[in-house]
């Protein structure tokens, strides 16, 4: 009673300054036992402390009064809104101080969301926790695939999008990079970005792990279906930098996507749809028979961009049997959404029934075009001056240096290469 | 048939340009005509005369007259040497279609037999007398003895291992190159070309100057090492540096009609135009060997002249008979396709625009299957053009560097980014995972 008063008081007094803050922080550190232990702490204790400027305790208060166990709908309704309103008005400074605290607050705060069946109010509140927990742009929080994963239950596709821009270059926990990317690659996917899945979901079935686990089994199978949508070609074996435990057993696993990407290779519509529908169970059961279809047509447009390369002009009723369409119609219906799409550029005369191909009319003389290169110049000179930080910072780590010391022998280095100084041996 | 007359006039040709040489009063024998078997057999000696007839008898298809003549044939010249086995294998053959003088002589195997049983054991006795006197010389003649004994009768491996064990006796150039003719010999009938083709580069590395006609024949072994492998640049390379002095003396190999045909087809279908010129049109020693098979010389001409039809006409009335030569018949289709090729690509290669029909007369082909034709060669990126199918006419194209660098430059740096951006997580993830497991040891 009296402690709670207490520290209620003590959180009004202290949440000023950061020295006062970091005085708070012990106190409430110290009282969060006899927190859990009183029972008569209530919701409405909280009001009277105002989120924005005491969030630091409010926090806490919060945490303790709803890691409790399972509550009636009304009460987590309530709890869900409380915390919601709270996550949209506190302060960044004070949160990052118990980032833990804060993530799990709002962990909780997604499976009450979840239960509810109404992933949509947690949205717009976890977004917002995420920029603010995030403490650079860079890093990768605790907190992103719970946001993407709501995002994909609310089916938003463009509010997990916008978290997705950034580039993330440090990464705590691979299972939490893991599913970011994963559930990322899902969203890019929803927006037909299939660019960027590609990217995420590459990152996952490469990223370096001892054994496979079912998130990288899951990303490969969408992987292997992107690639497919995206750029039209699939090999069997995966790139050199995937870890072996990933390039040994991942195939193993998913049989029937390889079998599509070998068929798809060979280019005939009739086979692979005779592959899909042998293994549409598997498919089904993977949620993966939509992408699927997805590749299937992709094949159509696969077929009719290489007969862009070799001709100039071709009738309608030639490309439907060159590319095993059923009749002339359906033949300019995949023409026409590709001339839409812009990947090719053509112009169809529907009095003859013939289509023209034409040169991509881009001729890189444009301002628009130097803005575009000037950004991607800027874009690496960026990335390589990281990307000596990162060099510079490792030959600096303690770790690596005596590591390199021991096994000096090991690695021969002659005189010229030999960067770790004597004093690091065995 | 037109045929006639053309390779008649041919001959009137020759008669008048060729004066002397005897070789050039006969027809040509390969030509487009039905193979004229006495004649091509009288082209050459020895084991490869027997087994050439052989595999014209197996390869003839139905020709029935050809076949018994060929078999004819085979079994008079197994009954000079003394290879039983042969002889026993032409006689199943024959099936006594020939009649009465051609059936199984049991008395004559059995003597030559026996005859092969005396001989190997004189030259066992006088092989193991030599050894004991330890004289490189004789050692190396009686391993040589053996060498051509078990060739005579048929047994190649052990022919080829008495040839291989003389090299440790040779004192001189001359026998080491000896030893190479041999076992060059025996590999080409073993069909072992990697050998063939080690064998003449021991022989090359000889220090002395070769004999012309040695260095010829080496040639021409190693263009049908080469031809075997498939590697037709270099055979037709090999071919055509054989001087004309070879003449008929590697007749137990090759003869120089084969020589001719050989070169000139793996030219044809493996030299680009200015090699093609400068070695072959231009190769006054090759021009010997190519009076002697005329029509290969008239359709490397007409390649060379843009005369594709008649060329592909001269290519198809030969495919006959090539396809009856024992070390052609496999690759007669690689090279006319690869022909064929070079032709469609030579024949768009001057133009901006080619009408599709008026090529399609020029190849003999209708103008679907010329399209079809095209478009694997477009895929294929030998032939830089589009297909107008509406009017039927091909476009030459010709990529934009400009374009096509800008585009370029722009791809590599979009994958430069995801893959530095990819490694720096990788890295991070591996760090994070090395902190991990050294804060456990820790």
């Amino acid at each position: 009673m009296s402690s709670t008063e207490n520290l209620i008081t003590s959180i009004q007094g202290l949440s000023a300054s950061s020295g006062d803050l970091s005085a708070l922080h012990r106190i409430l550190k110290g009282a969060e036992e006899t927190l859990r232990a009183d029972s008569d702490l209530q919701l409405s204790t909280l009001d009277q402390l105002d989120p924005s400027k005491h969030s630091l305790g409010y926090l806490y208060l919060l945490d303790v009064l709803t890691c409790g166990g399972p509550m009636s709908k009304e009460k987590a309704s309530e709890v869900v809104l409380l915390i919601a309103r709270f996550i949209t008005s506190c302060d960044a400074e004070q949160i990052r101080l118990a980032s833990d605290k804060f993530v799990s607050l709002c962990k909780g705060f997604k499976d009450r969301v979840l239960e509810l069946e109404d992933p949509l109010r947690g949205v717009a509140p976890l977004l917002s926790a995420v920029r603010k927990v995030q403490v650079s742009t860079k890093r990768l929080t605790a907190l992103h695939p719970d946001c993407l994963q709501l995002c994909l239950q609310a089916k938003c596709y463009k509010a997990g999008f916008s978290i997705l821009s950034d580039d993330i270059l440090e990464v705590d926990q691979p299972r939490d990079f893991y599913l970011y990317c994963y559930y990322g690659g899902m969203i890019c996917i929803g927006q037909k970005k299939f660019q960027k899945a590609l990217e995420l979901l590459y990152n996952v079935v490469t990223a370096p792990m001892h054994s496979v686990n079912a998130i990288a089994l899951e990303a490969y199978k969408k992987y292997v279906l992107v690639t497919l949508i995206h750029s039209g070609q699939f090999s069997v074996s995966l790139p050199k930098c995937a870890s072996t435990a990933a390039q040994r057993h991942l195939k193993t696993w998913s049989i029937p996507y390889t079998e599509v990407g070998n068929c798809y290779n060979e280019g005939k519509i009739s086979e692979l749809q005779a592959v899909v529908v042998a293994h549409s169970s598997d498919f089904e059961k993977d949620n993966n028979l939509g992408l699927v279809k997805q590749a299937v047509s992709s094949l159509y447009k696969r077929n009719i961009l290489r007969l862009t390369q070799k001709y100039l002009t071709l009738s309608l009723q030639d490309i439907a049997n060159m590319v095993q369409l059923a009749n002339a119609k359906e033949a300019e219906m995949h023409v026409l959404q590709m001339i839409q799409d812009g990947q090719i550029h053509a112009l169809i005369n529907q009095k003859d029934g013939m289509v023209r191909f034409l040169e991509d009319p881009e001729q890189y003389k444009t301002s628009e075009m130097i803005e575009v290169m000037d950004s991607v110049i800027q874009r690496t000179i960026g990335l390589s001056k990281n990307l000596i930080a990162m060099d510079e910072s490792l030959s600096c780590d303690p770790l690596y240096l005596g590591k390199v010391g021991r096994e000096r022998q090991r690695y021969d280095f002659g005189e010229d290469f030999d960067t770790v100084p004597q004093k690091f041996s065995m | 048939m037109e045929r006639d007359e053309e390779s008649s006039g041919l001959m009137m040709e020759m008669c008048t340009n060729g004066g002397g040489e005897e070789t050039s009063n006969r027809r040509p024998i390969i030509s487009g005509e039905p193979l004229d078997i006495e004649a091509y057999a009288s082209l050459y000696k020895g084991r490869t005369k027997i087994m050439r007839l052989l595999f014209i008898a197996s390869h003839c298809g139905g020709n029935q007259t050809m076949q018994l003549e060929a078999l004819r044939m085979a079994y008079d010249e197994i009954k000079k040497g003394e290879n039983t086995q042969l002889f026993r294998d032409v006689v199943n053959r024959i099936n006594g279609r020939l009649g009465d003088k051609y059936k199984m002589d049991s008395a004559w195997c059995e003597s030559v037999d026996r005859r092969a049983e005396q001989k190997k054991g004189r030259l066992e006795n006088e092989l193991s007398s030599y050894r004991t006197n330890l004289i490189k010389e004789s050692i190396r003649m009686g391993h040589n003895d053996f060498g051509d004994f078990y060739y005579a009768c048929g047994l190649l491996s052990d022919a080829f291992k008495n040839y291989v064990r003389t090299r440790d006796y040779c004192t001189t150039a001359k026998h080491i190159i000896h030893m190479c003719m041999n076992a060059i010999l025996v590999s080409i009938e073993m069909g072992q070309f990697t050998h063939v083709s080690s064998y003449v580069n021991k022989a090359e590395q000889n220090p002395e100057t070769l004999d012309p006609i040695v260095a010829a024949k080496l040639r021409c072994a190693s263009g049908l090492a080469h031809l075997e492998l498939k590697k037709y640049k270099l055979a037709a390379r090999k071919f055509l540096d054989v001087s004309p002095e070879l003449g008929n003396s590697y007749n137990e190999v090759i003869a120089p009609q084969d020589v001719a045909t050989y070169g000139g087809l793996c030219a044809l279908a493996s030299f680009d135009r200015s090699e093609l010129k400068a070695k072959v049109i231009d190769n006054i020693n090759f021009r010997d060997f190519l009076e002697l098979v005329p029509e290969v010389r008239e359709l490397i001409n007409d390649f060379y002249s843009s005369r594709y039809a008649s060329c592909l006409e001269y290519l198809g009335s030969l495919r006959a008979n090539l396809l009856l030569d024992i070390h052609l018949h496999d690759h007669v289709d690689t090279l006319y396709d690869q022909i064929r090729k070079k032709a469609l690509i030579q024949y768009t290669l001057p133009f901006v625009s080619v009408d599709l029909s008026r090529m399609a007369d020029a190849f003999k082909t209708s103008v679907s299957g010329l399209e079809k034709e095209l478009e694997a060669l477009i895929t294929d990126n030998q032939i830089q053009a589009r297909i107008d199918s509406h009017n039927k006419i091909l476009y030459a194209r010709h990529a934009d560097q400009r374009n096509a660098t800008f585009q370029k430059v722009l791809q590599m740096g979009n994958e430069f980014d995801r893959d530095v951006r990819s490694m720096m997580l990788r890295a991070n993830l591996l760090k994070h995972e090395y902190h991990a497991r050294a804060g456990r040891n820790h």
